[in-house]
């Protein structure tokens, strides 16, 4: 396998050819860097050549690090990290100093990228090696560094050049954000160097025409100063001190990658270039074996992009929408039109009155516009997606319809009127799916003449802008209609995961006792800043109470009396419903209505907590400690995530951890619920539980999985993770 | 052991620490020089009278970098045999300054020692000298480092000290340092700065503002509240250290805070025997010393756990201090103390502190020891305690009893 190829033409120009074999994307491997480096060692030696282009052979110039690579690497320990990051530093500082000489900074040769489209990762450090940067006008490509996405931060002296080329101040939404550009913006924030129509040509105009100066980088000169200064410039140690503060505000110092990026920085600062990329070296080595970074990695990447591409999708042909009906033009129904009309599938949206239609195809009018305003979208462009989507009350629509979304009030026998009066018009192989939250899938399929056609699709709102779709099979659906349900979310492209039916499937049956928990605290008597603080502290978010707050108390209340009726002498949330029922009797209903656990201004702003919680449920002298709390509303969520797996509605813990993080925003960090009991190990996770149970009741038991793995001291990737290897 | 007794306090008036103070124009060396020959006039200090120059000094850069303490020995008239040690505890240098001395004299190391300070604010500006711990991310993310401002407010939130109870502290500490001064109740200890010439430059403290009222001060707006709430966002720091805070309540303010001044303050400490030798009458004796480390992110709070210490160390009970010098670095340190020991305001900082005259940081420490003294014997008390907040966490506090 070749990675890389070279051509050298009578100019005395190399060109470096970055193609990988059987790939759309190049991502560097080990091997395909030992190629480059070998490659340069032959340019930089051959008389003959005068200056190298390095380009790709593929639209994009490069997605990033394999990021198998890394997790090879981690295999070998921290040496193995540090060697393997110590050579990519030693490949692009030989591009960086191209032959010069140390002393005279002359005879070097000059090196050039050419990036014809997304450069990110690696595929930014290495331009970023080179002498100058010439990008294709290309207004698709995403150029940036976004490691920090995934919990690890530029390690192949993105960190250090960024940072001594920019300061520190213009580099920080470019590292610590992951902010990705296109090539003009890249231009602007100071990432690349040129943006033309034809980045091969102008790159060896300049390699031909560049000058011995051209070639040395501000820090290899003479009297280099850190723009905006460093640490112990003034106004860099107000840079320095100001960014502890903000990194710590918005990570809430759980994120091992902004800090150990922010220290590689600072340390780098204020030594010389080569003991800086070492500094920066041993930073990255710390937060790769660090278990946060590889779970992330895991689950926001190489989980989430099998799931995405179809990783438990049955074997049946094709099933791509072509044409889709939406019953009910309500919040949720006018949400899920738009999207897929936005993914270029025809719509019908009906709802029982015409003005109720229109006003959900009004809703997609309205993101558009949103879009138009930030210059993301042009009128053509909110034409073409509102053509396709025809909002009326007749039925007879949804003919040639083959796929069904119902989204109309939780009421199965709404719910069963609606799916006879489509199953009526629409082709005997549609699908029908319901967006239900609530009602078991099994019984809302009674109302269909074709219960293996028939699926759950459940979406979160504001569906154009939450990632998660969580299809949910019942007990007689079919393979094709969990095929149908993939490709529908492969075409909207957001992420699936597949669920068994029982109540509130998975991402809700998690969600409801982290809510729960909370509200159970405030009825104790724990000071709810404590509550909402130790939850935002475990990086969740948006603590239990603005959760609930968001999501609405009435819906909560509402959502407890129906599980109460369904569970009847096994309800065993009494504690929760006499402070929820409280809330609902006294109006304070959530957001919505400007009161809730929060208090709100007139114009819906969050203003703290509600004062008057303190009198309805006086503090309790002894407040809990910090962890407990943590630990209450971790515990709550996790071992419901365990029992779905134990119950079988779960089957893959790549979606319980993909699904949690995307669907409720569990701490990002820990990598989902099952990397996070990985991270403490189980027999650690059955002590807490058990802990928890003692002081707080059974609703924390460890479940038998659980215990069961302790004894054997398993763990869940080690156990039920074959097909996802950890990063 | 031997007993350390204090022989002779001085101290400097305090300028203002702008460029329109009266000091500005004299360097920390000069004005350290011109302090060690008063006391070396006062009391005689010829030749190798005194073991060494321990100095507190927190900003150690430029005119004051280079162990100033030597320099400020050279440049004096005492022997040159007499070396100089620079020390830095940020606010307490100057009262750990004098606890060295103290205890070296304790142990037998060295007959007698100056002990003191300077800091000249309006000429090395304060943080110019860097701090890992304000910057470095490693240790500022470990100790949720914020300014000791927002810690000042910190104080207060958690304690439930409110803006008119520091404000009011305030106005009651120009009104008592106005009474001092007008009473000379400092003449004893305040020596002049003079030029080269034996002009005067400042003969009083020039930070106060007599008369004051808490109507004056409601006017300032809160000096810390715009880093925490906005840029770049203190207060989210000290929300993730003290999870159980809602929001921090800024009370503090310019007139409610230390004065940034120019200033130096020098004690002569030794032996009862090394005095008789000299033919000096001890003042007082130091009856116990302390120092220890607290929370770095609320910071402030160290006069109460070292005033604990202190007392347990000497044997002793609140009840048995007559007077109390709390450095008043920002309001609530000192309704914190006087909260945390339920002494009355009538008992600390009976001459006004920081707030009306300023804090030279380096050198308050033994300021504070030398107005102490002088109040013991004005009103024929006996016993007295200074403790001062100190920076990164930290407490010092020395007892003192006539004799």
């Amino acid at each position: 396998m070749t990675d890389f190829t070279m051509e050298k033409d009578a100019e005395g120009v190399a060109t470096i050819t970055w193609d990988v074999p059987g790939k759309s994307m190049n991502v560097l491997s080990m091997d395909g860097a030992a190629e480059l480096d070998a490659l340069i060692d032959d340019a930089l030696a051959d008389d003959a050549v005068k200056g190298i282009v390095i380009t790709s052979g593929k639209p994009d110039f490069a997605a990033g690090m394999d990021l198998n690579v890394l997790a090879g690497m981690k295999q070998g320990g921290a040496q193995a990290v540090f060697d393997g990051v110590m050579s990519l530093h030693h490949l692009l500082r030989k591009i960086e100093r191209a032959g010069m000489d140390p002393k005279t900074l002359k005879g070097g040769k000059p090196i050039a990228a050419a990036l014809p489209g997304t450069a990110l990762g690696i595929g930014l450090e290495l331009p970023l090696a080179c002498h100058r940067i010439f990008a294709a006008d290309n207004p698709k490509a995403k150029i940036g560094l976004p490691e920090i996405m995934v919990g690890i931060f530029p390690g192949a002296g993105g960190t250090t050049r960024l940072s001594r080329k920019l300061g520190a101040m213009a580099a920080a939404p470019l590292l610590l954000e992951g902010k990705l550009n296109d090539p003009a913006r890249a231009k602007a924030a100071g990432a690349i160097d040129e943006v033309v129509a034809d980045p091969v040509a102008a790159a060896r105009d300049w390699v031909l025409a560049a000058q011995d100066a051209d070639l040395v980088k501000p820090w290899d000169a003479k009297g280099y100063k850190m723009p905006g200064g460093d640490p112990w410039h003034p106004a860099g140690f107000m840079t320095f001190l100001g960014a502890n503060a903000m990194v710590m505000g918005k990570t809430m110092g759980v994120y091992p990658a902004a800090r150990a990026l922010l220290s590689a920085v600072y340390e780098g600062a204020q030594v010389d270039f080569d003991t800086a990329l070492r500094i920066e070296a041993r930073w990255f080595t710390q937060v790769l074996m660090n278990p946060s970074a590889g779970n992330m990695i895991r689950s926001l990447f190489i989980s989430k992009e099998a799931l995405e591409k179809g990783a438990n999708r049955p074997d049946v042909p094709d099933q791509r929408v072509r044409k889709l009906g939406v019953l009910g033009a309500g919040m949720m129904g006018a949400g899920i039109a738009h999207v897929a009309a936005n993914a270029g599938i025809e719509v019908v949206l009906i709802d029982s009155t015409q003005e109720a239609a229109d006003r959900g195809k009004a809703h997609s009018a309205g993101i558009l516009d949103k879009g138009i305003s930030r210059k993301k979208l042009t009128e053509e462009k909110k034409a073409q997606v509102l053509s396709r989507i025809t909002a009326t009350t007749d039925y007879a629509a949804l003919n040639g319809c083959d796929l069904i979304v119902e989204a109309v009030f939780e009421d199965p026998k709404v719910k069963a009127e609606v799916t006879a009066k489509a199953e009526a018009v629409i082709p005997a192989d549609a699908i029908f799916a319901t967006n239900t939250s609530t009602l078991p899938i099994s019984e809302l399929a009674k109302a269909s003449a074709r219960p293996d056609q028939f699926i759950g699709i459940h979406f979160f709102s504001p569906v154009d802008k939450m990632a998660l779709v969580e299809i949910i099979r019942g007990r007689e659906t079919g393979e094709r209609a969990v095929a149908k349900a993939l490709d529908f979310v492969r075409q909207i492209r957001k992420t699936p995961i597949v669920v068994n039916d029982a109540r509130f499937f998975y991402a809700n049956r998690c969600i409801i006792p982290y809510i729960n928990e909370g509200i159970r605290m405030v009825g104790e008597g724990v000071n709810p800043v404590l509550i909402e603080n130790a939850a935002r502290l475990m990086g969740m978010p948006l603590g239990p109470l603005q959760l609930v707050d968001e999501t609405s108390i009435e819906l909560g209340a509402r959502i407890a009396r129906a599980t109460r009726e369904a569970m009847g002498d096994a309800y065993p949330d009494e504690a929760v419903d006499a402070v929820i029922f409280a809330m609902e009797k006294a109006g304070r209903l959530g957001r919505k209505a400007k009161a809730g656990f929060y208090a709100y201004d007139d114009a819906g702003k969050r203003q703290g907590l509600w004062e008057g919680l303190a009198a309805d449920y006086p503090r309790a002298a002894d407040q809990p400690e910090l962890t407990e709390v943590q630990h209450r509303l971790m515990f709550a969520q996790a071992l419901e995530a365990v029992r779905a797996l134990e119950q079988g509605v779960l089957t893959d813990i790549r979606e319980g951890d993909v699904g949690a993080i995307l669907g409720w925003g569990f701490a990002p960090w820990t990598g989902g619920p099952f990397g996070w009991l990985d991270m403490l190990g189980a027999e650690r996770a059955v002590e807490i539980a058990e802990a928890l149970a003692a002081h707080h009741g059974d609703r924390f038991a460890p479940p038998a999985l659980l215990r069961d793995m302790a004894a054997r001291g398993d763990s869940f990737y080690g156990r039920f993770g074959t097909q996802a290897a950890a990063a | 052991m031997t007993d350390a007794y204090i022989f002779d306090a001085a101290r400097t008036p305090r300028g203002r620490g702008r460029r329109d103070g009266s000091l500005h124009e004299v360097t920390s060396l000069a004005l350290s020089a011109r302090l060690l020959n008063a006391m070396k006039q006062r009391n005689g200090l010829d030749g190798h009278a005194v073991e060494d120059v321990i100095w507190g000094n927190v900003t150690q850069v430029k005119e004051q970098g280079g162990c100033l303490a030597r320099s400020a020995v050279l440049m004096s008239d005492l022997d040159e045999r007499i070396p100089g040690l620079s020390i830095n505890r940020f606010c307490a240098s100057g009262m750990e300054a004098v606890n060295l001395a103290a205890n070296q004299v304790k142990a037998g190391a060295g007959g007698a020692y100056l002990a003191g300070g300077v800091e000249m604010m309006s000429r090395v500006a304060m943080g110019s000298d860097g701090a890992a711990i304000a910057v470095d991310p490693a240790l500022a993310m470990k100790t949720y480092f914020v300014p000791q401002g927002i810690s000042a407010d910190i104080i207060a939130t958690e304690y439930g000290f409110t803006r008119e109870q520091a404000d009011a502290l305030a106005v009651e500490s120009q009104r008592r340092a106005a009474q001092a001064w007008e009473e000379g109740r400092f003449a004893k200890s305040i020596v002049p700065v003079l030029d080269q010439n034996g002009l005067v430059i400042l003969d009083r403290d020039e930070h106060m503002r007599p008369g004051t009222t808490v109507d004056d001060l409601a006017k300032l707006k809160p000096a810390f509240k715009d880093m925490g709430e906005v840029m770049p966002g203190f207060d989210k720091v000290a929300m993730l250290k003290y999870p159980h805070l809602d929001r921090i309540e800024h009370i503090h303010h310019a007139g409610n805070s230390s004065g940034i001044v120019d200033g130096a303050a020098a004690v002569l400490l030794g032996s009862r025997e090394w005095g008789e030798a000299m033919g000096l009458r001890p003042r007082a004796r130091i009856r116990a010393t302390a120092k220890i480390g607290t929370d770095p992110t609320i910071m402030l709070t160290g006069p109460v756990p070292v005033t604990e210490k202190v007392l347990r160390d000497a044997g002793m009970a609140v009840g048995d201090i007559d007077l109390f010098e709390v450095n008043e670095a920002f309001a609530s340190v000192v309704l914190r103390f006087m909260q945390a020991f339920d002494v009355s305001p009538e008992r600390v900082n009976v001459n006004g502190g920081a707030i009306a005259m300023g804090h030279p940081l380096g050198a308050t420490g033994a300021m504070i020891i030398g107005t102490l003294l002088d109040e013991l014997e004005r009103r024929d008390l006996s016993t007295g305690l200074a403790t001062l907040c100190v920076a990164s966490g930290m407490g010092a506090a020395t007892i003192i009893e006539r004799v």
